[in-house]
């Protein structure tokens, strides 16, 4: 089954690393998807760019398309992975292991209901 | 990430907010500096013990108050910091003050702060070193290095702007409407100050000189996440932005400044650049354009070329016009008539400055600009003399070696051309 594992972080937090601390958690995080895509199990990994860069459609009649969303909450979503376990308690080890490479803020495990792969990006 | 390196991060981010708090309570600048200091030595022999706060800013704020409260009662200046036991029932009303805290005063606390900085009776070079110590917490001695000035004088420099402050009647009520909007232009131009100050940079000082235009570019992120909505702010950031993208391919390897033309477009940041765009797209949303959106337009124009020759020069024309109506300067109208150039050539471009003459009989970049476009148009001599006259203006070495590639170009094609006028 497919989880999505969204990334969850205080913003003005994540915001304050230094380019060298930036790095330095990338690259810890890179060493658990390496693991994982050598297990065939990690699908597409996005990093956002901040919730200021965000636009929101509503889906009102007409559609209203506003700035946001707010950050008004304390985490935002700034990322997400999509990866492919057997149950959730593999997904939560997937988690925790990416948690220890980049501790703080949570991950919200969330089982995904229908995936269309599309096609190639790059 | 280590725990000091976690710590140093959430002191960091938490210091705007919990500075401007601290500042509300106490009303004067040194004790509010003082007490989150206390604090952040707390946090460090705390916090790797009892694990990090839910939520560090409050926590700084409340352990700073006290201990700043504690201090005055006592009357003394030199006071050890409070028991372990006294803070241990933190947790509770640390959850109560964070709550409290989510609320409006966060926003006001650090505008008020960001003002206070940009006082308008300070000079420039006053706001920038108060705001960069102040709110940013760098140490004298890294802004002292970032002005090229000894740590003395820097010293000096904030403690006198720390007085004026101290002196002026600063507004501590919540600001209505129209003040706030008033503070967010000043503080936005502050901000672009700080920028300016790490971007003008020569060949040589630009190392030195980078953690002032990475600062300028995360408080104006902080101004936006306070002010989500404003397009004025998302221009601002994205201007950051789409100009610091570039700054590894601003100087070659002698720190001579390279053109735009020239530079090696895939050492510019790719992700600086997309997230400047997106917000420059959001912004022209709004239609309710600014300076520093018409600004960040240009560059988004200049940063979606993949070649030079790709650039949308009538697009970036249109653009410089509508920068001369909203803030009219000889130096917007010099920055289009490069554009003009492009788009209708180096005579009409040559027209267009003619007039700025006298207002910019100092500035190195007039010369130059005037210089390159009689080159353009053969007219030799003139540009000689336009080149010779923009070295003695030179402000740096950079700018001074990149006249004289300019004059070397000028003697080789007026070499070549001698030569085969006398074939």
């Amino acid at each position: 089954m497919l989880y999505a594992l969204l990334c969850y972080h205080d913003e003005d937090f994540v915001c304050s690393w230094s380019k060298d601390q930036d790095e330095a958690v990338m690259a810890k995080l890179a060493v658990v998807q390496e693991k994982l895509a050598k297990q065939g199990r990690l699908g597409p990994v996005a990093r956002l760019l901040p919730t200021t860069a965000a636009t929101t459609l509503r889906k009102d009649d007409p559609p209203l398309v506003v700035d946001g969303p707010y950050a008004e909450t304390k985490e935002q979503l700034l990322g997400f992975y999509l990866v492919d376990c057997n149950n959730l308690d593999e997904a939560v080890e997937v988690a925790r292991e990416l948690g220890e490479a980049n501790p703080g803020g949570s991950y919200e495990i969330r089982p995904v209901g229908t995936f269309r792969p599309g096609g190639a990006l790059a | 990430m280590t725990d000091a390196a976690w710590i140093d991060a959430a002191l960091t981010s938490a210091r705007p907010q919990a500075v401007g708090a601290l500042l509300r309570y106490f009303r004067d600048l040194d004790t509010a500096e003082e007490a989150f200091q206390n604090a952040c030595l707390r946090a460090l022999k705390s916090w790797p013990q009892n694990g990090p706060p839910r939520d560090p800013a409050a926590w700084l704020i409340m352990v700073g108050r006290n201990a700043a409260i504690d201090d005055v009662r006592r009357g003394r200046r030199e006071q050890p910091l409070p028991d372990d036991e006294a803070i241990s029932d933190l947790d509770d009303a640390e959850s109560a003050l964070a709550d409290r805290l989510d609320g409006s005063h966060y926003r006001d606390d650090i505008l008020r702060l960001l003002f206070i900085c940009c006082h308008k009776e300070l000079p420039a070079t006053q706001q920038i070193a108060l705001a960069l110590r102040v709110v940013s917490g760098l140490t004298v001695k890294q802004i002292s290095r970032a002005f090229l000035v000894s740590e003395a004088a820097m010293e000096q420099r904030i403690t006198r702007a720390k007085a004026r402050v101290a002196q002026a009647d600063v507004p501590f009520e919540t600001p209505g409407a129209v003040e706030r909007s008033e503070r967010l232009v000043a503080v936005a131009a502050m901000i672009y100050l700080i920028f300016n100050e790490g971007y003008s940079a020569s060949g040589e000082t630009a190392e030195l000189r980078k953690p002032l235009s990475e600062e300028a570019i995360r408080l104006a992120r902080l101004l936006l996440r306070l002010f989500p909505g404003e397009p004025e702010i998302m221009g601002l950031t994205a201007l950051l932005l789409l100009q610091h993208a570039r700054i590894a391919a601003r100087f070659d390897a002698e720190g001579s400044l390279i053109l735009l033309e020239d530079q090696d477009r895939s050492l510019w940041n790719e992700p600086m650049i997309a997230e400047g765009l997106a917000l420059i797209d959001k912004a022209m949303r709004h239609r309710r354009s600014g300076p520093y959106q018409i600004q960040a337009a240009i560059a988004a124009l200049h940063a979606r070329a993949a070649r030079p020759e790709d650039t949308d020069w009538t697009q970036i024309d249109l653009l410089y016009g509508a920068l001369e109506v909203v803030q009219p300067s000889p130096v917007v109208t010099l920055n289009r008539a490069v554009a003009t150039s492009k788009v209708r050539g180096a005579q009409a471009a040559l027209d267009m400055i003619a007039p700025l003459e006298t207002r910019l009989a100092n500035y190195f970049y007039f010369f130059g600009v005037r210089g390159a476009l009689l080159m353009q148009l053969g007219r030799n001599d003139e540009a000689r003399t336009a080149f010779d006259r923009a070295i003695a203006l030179a402000h740096s070495s950079a700018e001074a070696a990149h006249i004289r590639m300019q004059l070397d170009r000028l003697m080789r094609d007026g070499a070549t051309a001698t030569a085969q006028a006398g074939r």
